[in-house]
């Protein structure tokens, strides 16, 4: 890649940031280079982000239907699945499974709310809940 | 606070390791410091699963760059791990009270700096932590052009985060270093041993893993969605997921390039030039599975195999002849 082939598409899943790349300049030496970012990448990330936001969002919708627990969502909207959820909590798999469920999960006390609310870095009042609406694209905060 | 020299660079490790031997005497780039711990690699794990798709690495495991470095430097590495994270935060807040700086490995998940859409649960980052300012770290994380601040209660979140490769607060610190200039051989072994792993005789590792991974994707059913995701999913290691562009080429040329002075093979110019245009191909195969994404052209999964195997047959040609420039 030559300096003037680094792409600058300013990506908005780089938020600003710049990246390194190298490149070869004029006269031949291979540098760094602060790159803005390639559509490339953009292309690959969002469909990745999206893919981790559209399970979130089918959560969120369970749960208000009464369909799934609040916990499947936050699980979600943190990125996380049951293997991670489980290693971050301690717990087994198939007890997360369980709690994914709305009416288990509504039968837990509070030092197991407690246990997922750390894992997942909330207030436990955050995890009994869910937003109404569809969170904005940027996903997690 | 210690007064420390942020360089910004493609991939975490390499660029920790760089900046920490420069603090402690021994100026090295990025590129050498990939290089002399033979980082570069290429690897298709199918059975190992990141969110449902397999391991495709370009470069070696975690830590290789940090251990690598230890024989060519002389180094003396401290490494230190901790059952609860209160003990791990006293232990780093008490060394950089000393005024000592300290590698560390962090999930990327938790730090907050991070853009929210680069933010996944991958727990080998590496950063260095230079001092701390009341509530606040100073971090130097290399993937980021500037130096930032870190609220303590984040980053001790994101040293012991769990799962995968969990951290369990990893720090690390240099003890001594004996050579702040590695001798010539050092060099032409830690590219002898690249060439022996991209030559590798093992059906998942180097060229013959990349053609592993092209039968795959010829495989891939071009009507189903997964397919795409499969096909984004290893575009992003190789591109997104700092790695200089090119899974590595264009940082292992960078090294190469140094390396013809350092290791006295001026012959090894030109063969980082040579890695230069394959690493363009690599990009090329990116550009064209990122329209099949995005049905800018036809999804063809064969045309996908078809490219990533004209690269691997380059790389078989490419490192026999670093082999014999470099010996």
């Amino acid at each position: 890649m030559e300096l003037d082939d680094v792409p600058q598409d300013h990506n908005a899943t780089l938020g600003g940031y710049r990246k390194a790349v190298y490149a070869r300049d004029a006269q031949g030496r291979i540098q760094v280079v602060p790159s803005t970012g390639w559509e490339v990448e953009e292309i690959v990330t969002t469909q990745a982000a999206d893919a981790l936001r559209r399970q979130a969002e089918e959560a969120r919708r369970a749960a208000q239907a009464g369909q799934g627990s609040t916990l499947a969502y936050w699980m979600y909207e943190r990125r996380m699945d049951v293997a991670l959820l489980a290693q971050g909590t301690g717990l087994w798999q198939w007890q997360v499974r369980r709690h994914l469920d709305a009416r288990r999960f509504a039968r837990l006390d509070r030092r197991a709310l407690e246990r997922y609310a750390r894992a997942l870095g909330l207030p436990v009042e955050t995890l009994l809940s869910c937003p109404g609406a569809a969170p904005g694209p940027g996903g997690s905060t | 606070m210690t007064a420390f020299a942020h360089r910004h660079a493609a991939h975490c490790e390499s660029g920790v390791m760089a900046n920490l031997l420069s603090h402690h005497g021994a100026p090295i780039s990025e590129a050498a410091a990939f290089g002399l711990a033979s980082a570069l690699s290429f690897a298709y794990l199918p059975f190992v699963k990141i969110n449902g798709f397999p391991l495709i690495a370009y470069r070696m495991p975690p830590k290789a760059i940090i251990k690598g470095l230890r024989r060519p430097f002389g180094l003396r590495l401290r490494f230190e791990t901790f059952s609860n994270p209160e003990a791990g935060q006293d232990r780093l807040d008490a060394l950089l009270a000393a005024g000592q700086v300290a590698g560390a490995q962090t999930s990327v998940y938790w730090l907050p700096y991070f853009p929210p859409d680069m933010r996944f649960h991958f727990n080998a980052h590496n950063l260095v932590i230079y001092g701390r300012e009341g509530e606040d770290y100073l971090v130097s994380d290399p993937v980021g052009e500037e130096t930032v601040r870190c609220a303590r209660a984040d980053m001790t979140r994101a040293r012991f985060a769990k799962g995968v490769l969990a951290p369990k607060g990893l720090i690390y610190t240099l003890e001594s270093l004996q050579h702040p200039r590695p001798a010539p051989a050092h060099w032409r072994r830690a590219i002898a041993r690249t060439c022996r792993t991209m030559l590798a005789p093992f059906p998942l590792v180097g060229v013959r893993g990349m053609r592993m991974l092209a039968r795959r994707i010829a495989r891939l059913d071009p009507a189903a969605e997964h397919s795409r995701e499969w096909v984004g999913h290893v575009v992003r290691m190789q591109e997104e997921i700092g790695t200089g562009g090119g899974g590595f080429r264009f940082l292992y040329a960078a090294f190469l390039q140094e390396a013809a002075e350092a290791a006295e093979r001026p012959a090894l110019a030109a063969q980082a030039d040579t890695l230069l245009e394959i690493g363009d191909a690599w990009r090329m195969f990116a550009l064209r599975a990122a329209r099949m994404i995005r049905a800018r052209e036809p999804f063809v999964p064969g045309t996908l195999a078809g490219l990533l195997n004209d690269i691997a047959e380059r790389e078989t040609q490419f490192f026999r002849q670093l082999r014999r420039v470099a010996a």
